[in-house]
């Protein structure tokens, strides 16, 4: 049996030391050894995008990730999103009701977050769309997911300006 | 819930300590992992040491060498960053093309060239879950001794996949392998096999490591078509990559040489004989037909991938004609 890895991540802005044994997936580390369930394990095979985070930014796949890729890096999940006050995507997600189940939720969020963070301006229907091809919602239809994402686009890029 | 199998991991700082990592037993490249990690929850392999290559910064270069005339791509470069680049949009559009329709966005964020290069080969009988191959008693490519595809076969035909190695083989790529023994280049259209088992020619040890594509000295038209059952996440169903090179920029501009590649037939990339092309002008109508009829006439489906053979050997043809019309019609 191979050594676990001591692994150094700033998890959602916080420094974590955590070991894993090194064929666990940044997933399972964050959900098995930091308890941060918010992230979701779906497909577990890169298909489905329920397990969405971003790494130093970009959003990437967390059941596709090896723990050691993570190893020194910046990892944002969906627990680090409500600081004081709910994300404006959070936000327009709620008024919107573009979650039923919700369990694609976490993932959708952590892939428009970088996404729209990325863009810093509003957005259109078929950009999101685009931007969002490998989060699948079995619930919604995603009609009400992009009018929520297009509407935060708004709400943040006029924050930007304002 | 689909578990990896155990294996150690090592993440090398450098190209060199890359090579002496991956010279030991048992050692396994993973770039993005975003193909390799699947198969290994799958139980196709049970490597013993990942050796990864995201941290080798000399792997992470777009260079333009125009004193070389060659583009120069680190194989630990993204998909998503080969699409989003707005020169190798504007220069080699059809390789930006290619990078951005694999698989979905995140996936792209993952993904390297070099993985898409060395993508293993795929097959309807062989990426499936154990439990799913066990049922069958497994084929020549994962634990059995029968090919469901070609019952009689004795060779694997599980199909090359990857959407980026028809478009850099129809662009005249090279690649640059590093191993033990220093780098050696060669072209890609040498690099592919017909053993779907072992479809590359990569040595053991050896790494590639670095992309090189020609940079065209007279006009050029290429493209990539794609088709798949959905618009994201799918593999190719039929892919086909062509690169005209054409006598002026003008509408009435010849083809001088033209190069198509077809992808996921069996497990080695198909260049067409194309000599029937030279001559005739590129924007009649009469050539997207004969390119067409070409892609129909010399690739010769499985049923190794989804969907029939004979309805995705017609789609050759009506793919292979329409991308030129849309090519035609962008210039």
């Amino acid at each position: 049996m191979p050594d676990a890895l001591l692994l150094h991540m700033k998890v959602n802005g916080e420094d974590v030391e955590v070991a894993a044994p090194p064929h666990f997936t940044l997933l399972e580390v964050l959900r098995y050894k930091l308890d941060l369930i918010g992230s979701k394990q779906g497909c577990d095979k890169g298909d489905c995008g329920a397990c969405t985070v971003q790494l130093d930014g970009t959003a990437r796949l967390s059941c596709l990730t090896l723990a050691a890729q993570a190893d020194g890096r910046k990892v944002r999940t969906v627990e680090g999103m409500t600081a004081a006050h709910l994300h404006p995507l959070q936000d327009c997600m709620d008024k919107q009701v573009a979650a039923q189940c919700g369990f694609c939720t976490p993932g959708i969020l952590m892939a428009a977050e970088a996404y729209l963070t990325k863009q810093a301006r509003a957005v259109s229907r078929d950009e999101v769309a685009e931007a969002m091809a490998g989060n699948l919602c079995r619930c919604t239809g995603y009609v009400k997911i992009v009018d929520a994402i297009v509407e935060a686009s708004e709400i943040m890029a006029a924050k930007e300006q304002g | 819930m689909l578990r990896l199998p155990i294996f150690g991991t090592k993440s090398p700082t450098s190209l060199e300590e890359l090579v002496a990592a991956m010279a030991q037993p048992g050692a396994h490249l993973v770039a993005g992992g975003t193909d390799l990690l699947p198969n290994l929850k799958h139980g196709l392999y049970e490597p013993k040491v990942l050796v990864s290559i995201d941290r080798v910064e000399e792997l992470q270069h777009i260079t333009w060498d125009e004193d070389a005339s060659m583009l120069r791509i680190g194989t630990g470069v993204t998909l998503s960053q080969i699409a989003a680049d707005n020169e190798i949009g504007a220069r080699f559009p059809s390789l930006a093309k290619a990078a951005g329709l694999v698989a979905s966005p995140l996936i792209r964020n993952m993904a390297t060239i070099g993985g898409n290069i060395n993508l293993d080969t795929r097959c309807r009988y062989v990426n499936q879950s154990e439990f799913w191959r066990s049922a069958i008693g497994g084929c020549l490519k994962s634990g059995g001794d029968v090919c469901h595809v070609v019952p009689k076969g004795r060779s694997c035909v599980a199909a090359m996949s990857s959407d980026c190695v028809p478009v850099l083989t129809s662009l005249g790529a090279q690649l640059g392998q590093v191993g033990p023994n220093g780098r050696r280049d060669l072209a890609m259209a040498d690099y592919y096999s017909s053993d779907g088992i072992a479809h590359t020619r990569r040595e053991a040890g050896e790494i590639t490591a670095e992309v090189c594509i020609p940079i065209p000295t007279r006009d050029t038209a290429a493209q990539y078509a794609k088709w798949t059952v959905r618009k994201s996440i799918d593999f190719p169903l039929v892919s086909i990559a062509m690169n005209f090179e054409l006598s002026g920029s003008g509408h009435d501009a010849t083809i001088v040489a033209a190069t198509i590649c077809l992808g996921v037939l069996a497990a080695r990339p198909k260049l067409l004989r194309a000599d029937k092309l030279k001559g005739l002008r590129f924007s009649d109508a009469e050539t997207a037909e004969v390119v067409g009829e070409l892609c129909y006439a010399q690739g010769k489906t499985l049923d190794n991938v989804p969907y029939e053979a004979g309805y995705r050997r017609s789609m050759l043809r009506v793919f292979g004609k329409r991308a030129v019309g849309q090519l035609v019609k962008s210039r």
